[in-house]
């Protein structure tokens, strides 16, 4: 059986490449997409943390973090279509007017 | 009672301020000269009240409100008339009442608004004055002290489109500020020395203190209030100021530089008898610095041609008269001479006021002469003054410069005997000058070619008339008085008391005068009577003969054979130049004290400290805030991933920062 190290790891090395896909990707929605892949790097920790203490608290916590996750990512949809009918472009860089 | 007597000029100051522009001439005068007689009225009035009371507690207060009350420290507006204030007072509002009569023929040719204004100061003046010295304690004095000033300034700078005027008045103002310094930091030695300012506590609080042998901090106090009399009255070395105020109108020089605001500082020190009395060193400095400036003046005087200007240093030199006076401890002489002075000072001035009037506005003895027949009434009224100032017996001033002399010599001072001798001397000779110059020889001029000195209401030539009514009436009054005020102080040996001194040596003692060993004009009196008799005529017999002499003088260089006097010039040209140039004061002053404050305060104040420093530092601050701006605006990159990443490195860097300790 894995152990409790290992699964910190993964969720660990999960959330860096979300975390990098936020800032290194040029498209709006495969950022919102590596938002989703930290928000599940989470989970997985918190539901390896609660199989470990022997409670089922962890993985109650995972139901709120998916159900904001869902919201979340609904929102972001929503502004992402707002925002390619103002400017024809999914690219963040396109959207730099609030500058010196 | 009392606070009538300056609170009457007070409104008619109010009345002639606000409304004058819409007044006539004659209404805004009559307003002025009322409030200036009633105010000698009721002055009358207290002194009438006041020589009823006993002479041992001759004294009426009244205080008018409470002032400072802090802690122990009590000073409230109370005006005290006892001996001293009431001659004061009826100088002040008597001279003064001739003096606004006249001015209302001698200014009449002004416009509504400045003739309004005009009186409206003059009205102002008379209020503080005798605030001045009515006051019981140092506070109103300095009140009074300070208004007095101003209203100098305004007065004498009264035609200010003129820039001399201008000038003149500044510098009056400024250079007795610089006395004013000394004398507010005496009132503050005052204080922290004895824990009042009232003269009646100071002077109990001296009563069982002797006198200092060294210099000590009562010698300071003195001193510094002394500063503050040679601004006032125009002493070395604050006297720059009061020849160049013979800008301002010839009554205002009468009033103001001859019969009452320079006098002040005599009066402080006459009312501070007790106290400068336990300073024999100040004293020393006052009798000294008293009788240098009355020679010094006297000098100058000898050689000036604007007939205001010799008239000028001879206040001067009289002033230092009565230092001398105080300064040997006579107080009683001093005020003596004053009061005397007053009168025919006044009338000197008055008088030639009178000339300039009478031709449209020249002031250059150069270019008078033989207005003896054409101006009868003013010759011989300013005849009159002159044989006064002189020293010429039977006259006021007679009678006060000789007890100022012997009381110089029977203190022991015998210097200041000799020097106060040969001033007058020099007085007889150029007040003599200024007769002969004026009223006699050949007329050298019939009308006045070019601007006049004062800017007499236009250039209109008028025809060569003697006084008007108003001014003759000021001349006559004030000739008879230089005639006669000299009588109530004839000395001992004369009649059988001197009944001046006698009325004023309560002012001059400490509060209970029964210790009468202590005040310092009764051992005079004494004196007088203990067999010195033959020393009096015979220092009076001298004081004559020096009366006469300098008349003689006067009369051979200046009457009889004029080009003497042109070749004894030229003889001396060196020392006639100094003189001629006032010894050079005002341009070693200028070089000395004024130059370097300039420069100081332009190069200095100015470029440096103000232009570099302080608005560089206000700018410096904008600058740098301008290139720290320049250089943090550039985060703001608009890049929303930028944000981002910032975003989580502040979020990592803070958590890490909590995990690690």
């Amino acid at each position: 059986m894995p152990s409790l190290n290992d699964y910190l790891l993964l969720s660990g090395i999960l959330f860096s490449i979300g975390t990098a896909g936020v800032f290194v990707r040029r498209n709006l929605i495969t950022i919102l997409l590596s938002v989703e892949i930290m928000l599940n790097a989470v989970n997985l920790s918190f539901v390896a943390f609660g199989r470990s203490l022997g409670t089922a608290d962890g993985q109650i916590i995972v139901f709120f973090v998916m159900t904001v996750a869902a919201a979340e990512a609904a929102v972001g949809l929503a502004i992402v279509i707002a925002l390619f009918r103002h400017r024809e472009s999914l690219n963040p860089d396109t959207f730099t007017t609030l500058k010196w | 009672m009392l606070i009538y007597i300056p609170l009457i000029p007070l409104i008619g100051f109010l009345i002639n301020a606000n409304f004058g522009r819409r007044l006539s001439k004659s209404a805004s005068g009559a307003i002025a000269v009322a409030a200036i007689v009633v105010s000698f009225a009721v002055s009358l009035a207290a002194f009438v009240r006041l020589i009823g009371l006993p002479p041992e507690s001759r004294a009426i207060v009244q205080q008018v409100y409470s002032w400072i009350s802090s802690g122990s420290f009590q000073a409230s507006f109370t005006l005290r008339l006892d001996p001293l204030s009431a001659v004061m007072i009826l100088v002040v509002t008597g001279i003064g009442s001739l003096i606004h009569i006249y001015s209302t023929a001698y200014m009449h040719d002004e416009p509504d608004a400045e003739y309004a204004r005009y009186f409206s100061y003059l009205n102002l003046f008379a209020a503080f004055m005798l605030v001045l010295v009515l006051g019981a304690n140092f506070l109103v004095m300095f009140l009074g002290w300070e208004g007095v000033g101003l209203c100098s300034y305004l007065l004498v700078g009264f035609w200010f489109e003129k820039n001399s005027a201008s000038d003149a008045g500044k510098k009056a103002f400024i250079v007795n500020r610089i006395g004013d310094f000394g004398f507010i930091l005496g009132v503050l030695l005052v204080f922290v020395r004895f824990g009042t300012v009232d003269f009646q506590q100071i002077a109990a609080s001296l009563s069982s203190i002797s006198p200092e042998t060294s210099f000590g901090t009562i010698s300071l106090i003195t001193l510094l209030l002394f500063v503050g009399a040679t601004g006032k009255s125009a002493q070395i070395p604050l006297y720059v100021w009061l020849p160049d105020a013979m800008e301002g109108p010839t009554p205002v020089s009468a009033l103001i530089h001859a019969a009452t605001m320079v006098t002040a500082g005599v009066y402080m020190i006459g009312r501070n008898a007790v106290l400068f009395s336990h300073a024999p060193l100040t004293l020393q400095i006052v009798a000294v610095i008293g009788v240098a400036t009355a020679f010094f003046a006297g000098t100058i005087a000898l050689v000036q041609n604007d007939i205001k200007r010799v008239l000028a240093y001879s206040t001067v030199s009289q002033l230092g008269y009565m230092f001398v006076a105080v300064g040997v401890g006579a107080f009683s002489a001093g005020i003596f001479h004053l009061y005397t002075h007053a009168f025919f000072k006044a009338l000197l001035f008055l008088g030639s006021g009178a000339v300039i009037h009478a031709l449209s506005g020249e002031q250059d003895l150069r270019r008078m002469g033989g207005l003896k027949n054409a101006l009868p009434l003013t010759y011989w009224t300013f005849l009159i003054g002159a044989l006064a100032i002189s020293g010429v017996p039977g006259l006021s001033g007679f009678f006060s410069k000789d007890e100022i002399l012997y009381e110089d010599y029977a203190t022991g001072h015998t210097l200041l005997w000799v020097v106060g001798l040969m001033t007058s001397l020099l007085t007889a000779i150029y007040m003599f000058r200024l007769v002969f110059m004026a009223f006699f020889g050949p007329r050298h001029v019939e009308e006045p070619a070019h601007a006049a000195a004062e800017p007499h209401g236009g250039a209109t030539n008028h025809h060569l008339h003697d006084a008007p009514r108003p001014m003759a009436f000021a001349l006559v009054l004030l000739a008879a008085g230089s005639i006669v005020a000299g009588y109530i102080g004839l000395p001992a040996v004369l009649s059988s008391h001197n009944r001046f001194n006698e009325f004023l040596a309560p002012s001059f003692g400490p509060p209970r005068v029964e210790q009468t060993a202590t005040s310092a004009a009764e051992p005079a009196a004494e004196r007088a009577a203990a067999g010195s008799a033959q020393l009096e005529l015979g220092l009076m017999g001298v004081s004559v003969l020096a009366a006469f002499g300098g008349i003689g003088i006067a009369v051979f260089f200046f009457l009889r054979n004029r080009e003497a006097g042109v070749r004894l010039a030229e003889r001396f040209i060196g020392v006639y130049t100094v003189l001629t140039h006032k010894y050079y004061v005002d341009e070693i002053y200028d070089a000395a004290i004024v130059q370097p404050i300039r420069i100081v305060a332009d190069e200095g104040l100015w470029k440096v400290v103000d232009m570099r420093v302080i608005d560089g530092s206000v700018n410096g601050v904008a600058a740098s805030v301008r290139g720290w701006s320049e250089l943090l605006r550039r985060l703001q990159t608009g890049s929303v991933r930028a944000y981002a990443a910032s975003l989580f490195l502040g979020v990592v860097a803070l958590l890490g920062y909590y995990l690690w300790r």
